[in-house]
């Protein structure tokens, strides 16, 4: 393990009563008080609601016939079909149909419909706004922290209390703060900081509190990367993993933003959404110095590739320790591991190669977006020159819909999670790794060092 | 196909009921409990695959009021609160672990699965145990021996949800007695 082991608590002394960490800001915020404390319960006011497919219609719709309730704000909902799309059997037709028809008897001004995965595509679209309180059905939502907001996933029911009722309660979390300093190295990335964290603190090791990801590391990353880190907070067990807002925040949904108003003339939230990202204040959403938490040093230049073996995120060990293990599946998919740039990051290593007859590369863009953007950059072109299939831009064998792993298939995939059955068949072994590492081992058929490949 | 969730209201506050246990082991995961392959219909099927990929035999022999005693990090995983309810169908009184995944935790409430957080649980092997629950702020397990072994605190309006059977009933019984008291707040 290369991570520095410190526990820092001289916080923990001295601290003015009014300090508070970015998580109890951003609760104080949505439950309209000035201070949330440590261990209270509170009651929140939601921003933004977001929901799947999977989650979402087909469990609400009924419930909400059945109470005779109506939806709070509808403005604030956002629907995304991203799991039973494309649609490959009726039953996940009629699952896909009643999303649509609700989207139009609902008018629903927030839908997109198989333009790829809902961690995704929702901040590409400038949705998520920092000092926002916000639900997903989905347990990938902390994805959302990735830009200042409290996003976290909440099951089909709990979501049916929100579009009642418009709020949420929640237990003002602890904070536990993973502190990064210095610079990644070459072939090292977002999904090798994440693997190494879980494997160190374990599947629970986040105890449903807040992470916040701080450091010199974190500043330098983009929004991509630290997505990657919010959105695998999931497999730390945290409620979310927060990364306060800076310029490079601003900026990215400033564009996101502006993509928006163009290609979707006719939406009227957008204006709002610009209007409020030009009204953040970036120095109040920022963890006061005398707040309360716990942190963890890691030295980010001292950190290997790291690969999970099955089936357990958190069996993690650097990829030197799995060299030669074979593979014949290499899955570069997912809200975790199929971006733009985890797909540019593959191609890094696979340009101007083939991957052999016997291994299978498989490439599920994390959304319609991004791979339009691979095309435009050439990025695409060098994977499917490698030999790479490319899927649809949805959750696919990530979590074992649509087209899945089958057999005793020995897969190395981008995914967050590679629990027993997850890709489809229980007797598949599921390793996890970054891009870097997915292309490198798809390259030799074997668990392979990308580092090895990028000289 | 039905997707709404059946929920049935178990008795687990009669101290004198003895219930058939099921052990498992730690970080028992949301898709051993409700697998994605089975996901998309609906929870008379999730039901049959229910634990399939550690205890095979679970959905055919689970009957009415077992309940469940796992290792720590109980529903770690998806959001998918069908891992819970799928308890419910089964009708699972109660699950007792030292801890759970807090999704899974919120979810189970919600959908009316009480959930026992015991931290020394896992050292007694039981094969049948009976529930205390008369206090929300100190639930008590009773084993065989006649030992108690005390439970975490439950927050009391979580026990309300639980008791209604899920939050789908909370909100029909606020929303019933709202349109019978315009003035509640």
């Amino acid at each position: 393990m290369t991570t520095v082991a410190v526990l820092n608590d001289t916080h923990h002394r001295h601290q003015p009563e009014h300090d508070q960490t970015l998580a109890q800001k951003l609760v104080a915020r949505s439950a309209n008080m000035q201070h949330a404390s440590v261990g209270e319960i509170v009651t929140c006011n939601v921003d933004l609601a977001m929901f799947h497919d999977s989650s979402g219609p087909r469990r609400l719709k009924p419930m909400l016939e059945s109470l005779g309730a109506k939806i709070w704000n509808k403005d604030r909902v956002v629907l995304v079909m991203d799991h039973f799309v494309p649609e490959t059997d009726n039953d996940a037709r009629k699952i896909v149909r009643m999303a649509r028809d609700w989207a139009i008897e609902q008018k629903l001004p927030n839908v997109y419909d198989s333009q790829g995965i809902c961690h995704v595509v929702v901040p590409q679209h400038g949705h998520i706004l920092p000092g926002m309180m916000c639900v997903g059905g989905d347990s990938h939502s902390p994805t959302g922290g990735a830009f200042g907001a409290y996003m976290f996933g909440v099951g089909s029911t709990e979501m049916l209390g929100v579009m009642v009722t418009g709020q949420i309660w929640l237990k003002v979390p602890e904070t536990i703060q993973m502190n990064w300093q210095g610079k990644l190295t070459t072939g090292v990335c977002a999904k090798d900081m994440m693997l190494a964290m879980i494997g160190r603190f374990g599947m629970n090791g986040g105890q449903y509190q807040a992470i916040e990801f701080t450091g010199s590391t974190i500043a330098s990353l983009g929004m991509a990367e630290r997505m990657t880190l919010s959105n695998m907070s999931a497999e730390l067990g945290s409620q979310v993993g927060l990364i306060a807002p800076d310029i490079t925040t601003l900026q990215w949904l400033q564009n996101r933003l502006a993509q928006r108003a163009t290609n979707y003339p006719h939406d009227k939230l957008v204006q709002a959404s610009i209007e409020q990202l030009t009204q953040t204040n970036l120095s109040h959403w920022q963890t006061d110095a005398g707040a309360r938490f716990t942190e963890h040093i890691f030295d980010a230049t001292a950190l290997a590739p790291m690969v999970a073996a099955p089936h357990s995120p958190a069996n993690s060990h650097a990829v030197t320790e799995y060299v030669r293990t074979p593979i014949d599946t290499a899955y570069i998919g997912a809200c975790t591991g199929a971006k733009l740039e985890d797909l540019i990051a593959a191609a890094s290593i696979l340009k101007g190669h083939r991957v052999p007859q016997n291994v299978k590369l498989m490439v599920a863009p994390a959304s319609v977006s991004d791979m339009n953007e691979a095309k435009t950059l050439g990025v695409a072109k060098i994977l499917q020159n490698a030999g790479a299939q490319f899927l649809p831009s949805a959750c696919g064998a990530c979590a074992g819909y649509g087209h899945t792993i089958d057999g005793h298939a020995r897969v190395i995939s981008t995914t967050a999670r590679n629990f027993k059955g997850r890709m489809g068949s229980s007797d598949a072994e599921v390793y996890l790794a970054s891009p870097y590492t997915v292309a490198a081992s798809a390259l030799t058929g074997f668990i392979s060092d990308p580092r090895e490949h990028m000289r | 196909m039905n997707n709404s969730l059946d929920l049935k209201t178990v008795n687990y506050l009669d101290p004198c009921l003895q219930h058939k246990v099921w052990a498992l082991g730690a970080d028992i995961d949301t898709d051993a409990l409700a697998p994605g392959h089975a996901m998309k219909y609906g929870m008379g099927v999730i039901a049959k695959h229910c634990l399939e990929s550690i205890l095979p035999n679970f959905s055919a022999d689970v009957q009415s009021g077992d309940v469940i005693i796992a290792g720590p990090n109980f529903g770690i995983g998806s959001s998918r609160e069908q891992a819970a309810a799928v308890l419910v169908v089964h009708g699972i009184t109660a699950v007792i672990a030292p801890s759970y995944s807090g999704l899974f935790f919120r979810n189970a409430f919600n959908v009316g699965l009480l959930l026992l957080t015991c931290p020394h649980i896992s050292n007694h092997p039981h094969r049948v145990v009976r529930l205390d629950i008369h206090d929300s702020q100190h639930p008590l397990i009773i084993t065989e021996k006649n030992e108690a072994l005390t439970c975490e605190a439950i927050p009391e309006f979580l026990m309300t949800r639980v008791k209604h059977g899920g939050l789908l009933n909370e909100l029909r019984h606020q929303l019933s007695r709202n349109q019978h008291e315009p003035n509640h707040a």
